[in-house]
């Protein structure tokens, strides 16, 4: 029994002493250090050397946490546990932040390097006047093919994935919005339907295109085309570039006909406890040479026309990534619909999965 | 020293307070209400007029039965003749083990095995039969989902037939019953019990995998898991996602009642 006794106060002296260092830890990290700066940022989405360079820079200590989806994101900036100054969502995430009243206004005066940024990249719906947001990278919603299995170039349009010779090959984005709005495209409406009758002749094509579904995946995606596991994929930019740094037989193809434009952004939200240093952050990031740098890192389109000059051409004239005028004046944004509409085409997909096959 | 009692009591109260009978009740709570915390049967009535849903419930009943009817096929056998066996502890550590590793990895592990380039596919070309698509089809779930349960299902059957004294087996068979009546007359109803735990913790569950029909299924199977992790990730419609969670939970009670009920009247058979 006396064993038995020292061997818990043992452990629970063990854990108390972990749990004070943890602590320790973190407060030395998150403490309300006037000259520190906490990004918080999706993972691997930064060069870590530009974080030093700033840091050289201007003295400020940076830290840097990252969150895997923009809801994630949410929840611990509403329950502001961490003094976070600076963080990176995607544009219909600005949009729910802003009405949540979880944003703070940007000083426009203060970041000047705004002026290197693409003129059809600002003014989107989600933020009429870029009050809260600075686009940090964007992309599109395309298909991903095999040219082990497809003949290059055979596949341009949405309407060629309806294709009967593609029967049990393609992998679809478990996402609503994506996979009905492809499907809203592909009949030649907006992406931003909200009528019923429409989005219920969406999915009665996207019905149709059951047969040819192999599953419904997100994350797993890119192991199965990487792996050739699959010919066609229907993902978002940053994932196939991902996917074709792994599998150079892979492609990718936004069709002309539209598609989706998204956009992850800088915001400052209400949490800031260093807001000078946010607003310094965010416009060293934009200085040319910095987003030039950035983006050869993470791979992802960016909006800083000055910096897209400064990359190298194989990477700035590459059609798959920096799409031509004339597609790219077919992309559209999401606009939040609202959760009632949302729900609705969240309903329709999942009649869709269950009955399509 | 009922003081003393109640007082080690305390922990395992405050554990089924916090982690049961609080969240039933916040379900619960969420499937009544509507989002602007109204008192509503509206959930309900939507859940039982969209048909939709109601295809998702057969779904998973279907599905969660043909899981645990393959598994008990499976296991009762191998149940039986395992009680037969010299090294019997070894035997079971060998069908135990596979529990001890992690259910991620053993779904990852079949994705590997039934893929385009796996070692099922490797094996069919031997004989010059092209790829077949094997991952992603129901086929692929069930046959999953069946190995994963197959150790819950023969554990509880072995322990009910070792606990059968051979003698009554030898008796029947000195009275001359056939070996078929007497598994059904002697062997079956004695050991009915296994059966019945084994059923209950493989249907229960099978009612809501939700990760497999993610994984290896590729979203093709649809059960009422899927529907949940929409409502409540997704859509943040958290009163119909609660109300289907309280339509899962109603199953499960009711698959429970009905097992134990044949267990007390196996007691009057005897």
């Amino acid at each position: 029994m006396k064993k038995v006794i020292a061997a818990i106060t043992a452990i629970l002296i063990a854990c108390a002493g972990l749990w004070g260092l943890a602590h320790h830890l973190e407060k030395s990290a998150t403490g309300g250090n006037k000259q520190s700066l906490i990004i918080y940022n999706w993972g691997d989405y930064l060069d870590p050397q530009l974080i030093k360079k700033f840091e050289k820079q201007t003295g400020y200590h940076v830290v840097y946490e990252t969150f895997d989806s923009n809801e994630a994101m949410y929840t611990k900036i509403k329950q502001g546990g961490t003094a976070y100054d600076v963080t990176i969502p995607s544009e219909y995430m600005v949009t729910k932040m802003r009405k949540a009243h979880l944003l703070d206004r940007l000083d426009q005066r203060q970041i000047p390097n705004m002026k290197y940024i693409g003129k059809s990249f600002l003014h989107k719906s989600f933020d009429q006047n870029n009050d809260y947001s600075v686009p940090y990278f964007w992309g599109t919603l395309g298909i991903v093919y095999n040219d082990k299995f497809i003949k290059k170039g055979s596949i341009k349009t949405w309407n060629d994935l309806w294709r009967k010779k593609y029967r049990h090959q393609i992998l679809l984005v478990d996402s609503a919005r994506d996979a009905m709005g492809m499907a809203l495209v592909s009949l030649g409406y907006s992406m931003n339907t909200s009528s019923s009758i429409k989005l219920h002749l969406a999915q009665t094509k996207l019905n149709s295109l059951g047969p040819n579904i192999k599953a419904i995946i997100s994350d797993e995606m890119k192991m199965y085309l990487v792996q050739n596991e699959a010919a066609i994929g229907v993902t978002w930019s940053g994932e196939a570039h991902e996917m074709m740094e792994q599998n150079p037989h892979l492609h990718y193809v936004v069709p002309k006909q539209g598609s989706n434009l998204w956009f992850d952004n800088f915001v400052i939200p209400k949490t800031v406890q260093n807001k000078k240093a946010a607003l310094k952050f965010i416009n060293f990031m934009l200085e040319p040479k910095n987003a030039a740098q950035n983006a050869e890192y993470v791979g992802y389109a960016t909006p800083n026309i000055a910096a897209q000059k400064l990359l190298p051409k194989k990477v700035s004239d590459n059609r798959q990534f920096y799409p031509a005028q004339s597609t790219l004046k077919n992309l559209q944004v999401f606009k939040d619909l609202g959760p009632k509409k949302m729900q609705e085409y969240n309903d329709l997909f999942l009649e869709f999965k269950m009955y399509a096959r | 020293m009922k003081n003393k009692k109640m007082f080690f009591m305390i922990p395992y109260l405050l554990w089924i307070i916090l982690f049961v009978i609080l969240p039933i009740l916040l379900i619960l709570w969420y499937s009544f209400t509507d989002s602007s915390n109204t008192f509503t049967l509206k959930n309900y009535v939507e859940f039982f007029r969209n048909g939709t849903f109601l295809k998702m419930m057969l779904n998973s009943f279907w599905y969660a039965f043909l899981i645990t009817f393959l598994t008990l096929i499976i296991s009762y056998p191998a149940a039986y003749f395992l009680t037969k066996m010299k090294n019997q502890q070894l035997w079971l550590l060998l069908i135990i083990l596979p529990t001890w590793i992690n259910l991620l990895l053993k779904a990852y592990a079949f994705i590997g095995i039934l893929g385009n380039d796996g070692l099922v596919n490797k094996f069919l070309r031997l004989f010059g039969i092209g790829p077949v698509n094997i991952l992603f089809t129901d086929f692929a779930f069930i046959f999953v989902a069946t190995y994963i349960e197959i150790p819950f299902m023969i554990l509880p059957i072995f322990n009910a037939i070792k606990e059968i004294n051979p003698a009554v087996i030898q008796a029947s068979e000195d009275l001359g019953a056939s070996k078929w009546q007497t598994f059904r007359y002697v062997l079956w109803p004695l050991s009915r019990p296994g059966v019945e735990s084994g059923v209950q913790a493989i249907f229960i569950p099978s009612l809501s995998l939700f990760m497999l029909t993610r994984l290896i299924g590729g979203n093709r199977v649809i059960t009422l898991g899927t529907a949940i992790e929409e409502y409540f990730m997704t859509t943040m419609n958290w009163n119909m996602g609660a109300t289907i969670g309280v339509v899962l939970i109603v199953l499960m009670v009711i698959v429970m009642l009905i097992t134990s009920r044949k267990a007390r009247r196996k007691k009057v058979d005897l």
